[in-house]
């Protein structure tokens, strides 16, 4: 049950994710991405982390992505020109590219230690619980840094976007 | 990686392919697509694969450490998306233009 579900999101992942790279219209990608983030918030419940799969859920597919497809309308994007290709990368690319992914998986299965097949529920370390304990003590000082950073990136994006006033 | 029927449980290795499939794919994105926007999600796509690389290795060594980095990758990620959009939106304020090849003052 557990490999037909991580089949079935990865599936889910892989194809939205060639399809961001190969759709010329950004409003298409931007709905690729929202379906790999989807996918890869299954996959993070498989792995145990509830926590993690819910920010995913609502910072990412929500929030960036609500972002992107703002500023895709409000910059009224159409589709872009296709760059042509030089032909030594047309014919090339694709299979060197599966050759180094072969490779990659080959030596990410080759260096991993001999590990326990991934079960649902094995890990309960991930709830909100274990994640806020974990933040509020050994991390806190991270945490309290990525505030000032949010902070900011907030004056940031207003400086940037505000209309200039003479 | 063992053809044949699928097993009951995949091992982790095969999250942390897919992490590395997301990934080239999330480069290749970057380096083949001339929209301002699509390059910046091919970004987040990367950002994506190596949170899941995170939460595997957080699943492997069975502590909470990796979801707490992929949570501050999620909260850089969205600082990182209001500060680039707002950086399109005035580029394409004074250039009229998405195309990355477009905005080249600083070429040369």
């Amino acid at each position: 049950m557990d490999a037909i579900l991580f089949m079935i999101f990865a599936a889910i992942a892989v194809i939205c994710g060639i399809n961001l790279v190969v759709q010329t219209h950004p409003i298409s990608s931007a709905l690729s991405l929202v379906g790999v983030m989807g996918a890869l918030a299954a996959l993070y419940l498989l792995l145990g982390g509830e926590f993690i799969a819910a920010a995913q859920l609502v910072v990412y597919a929500g929030a960036i992505m609500v972002l992107f497809v703002f500023v895709i309308m409000l910059l009224n994007a159409g589709a872009e020109k296709r760059p042509e290709i030089k032909p030594l990368g047309k014919y090339l690319g694709a299979p060197l590219l599966l050759v180094f992914l072969g490779m990659m998986a080959y030596w990410v299965e080759r260096l991993m230690p001999p590990s326990s097949p991934v079960v649902f529920g094995a890990f309960q370390g991930g709830t909100a619980a274990e994640i806020g304990r974990s933040l509020f003590t050994v991390y806190l000082l991270p945490f309290e840094v990525t505030s000032v950073l949010i902070l900011i990136a907030i004056i940031g994006a207003i400086v940037l976007a505000r209309k200039e006033v003479d | 990686m063992p053809f044949g029927p699928l097993p009951a449980a995949v091992p982790p290795s095969w999250y942390l392919t897919l992490s590395a499939i997301l990934f080239a794919l999330g480069v290749l994105g970057f380096l083949l697509r001339r929209n301002i926007i699509t390059v910046f999600m091919s970004i987040e796509l990367m950002l994506n694969a190596v949170n899941l690389s995170f939460v595997t290795f957080s699943y492997v060594l069975k502590r909470v450490d990796g979801h707490i980095f992929s949570f501050f990758v999620m909260v850089v990620a969205a600082a990182e998306a209001a500060v680039g959009l707002a950086i399109i939106l005035t580029v394409f304020k004074n250039r009229q233009t998405l195309e990355i090849d477009e905005v080249s003052t600083l070429k040369n």
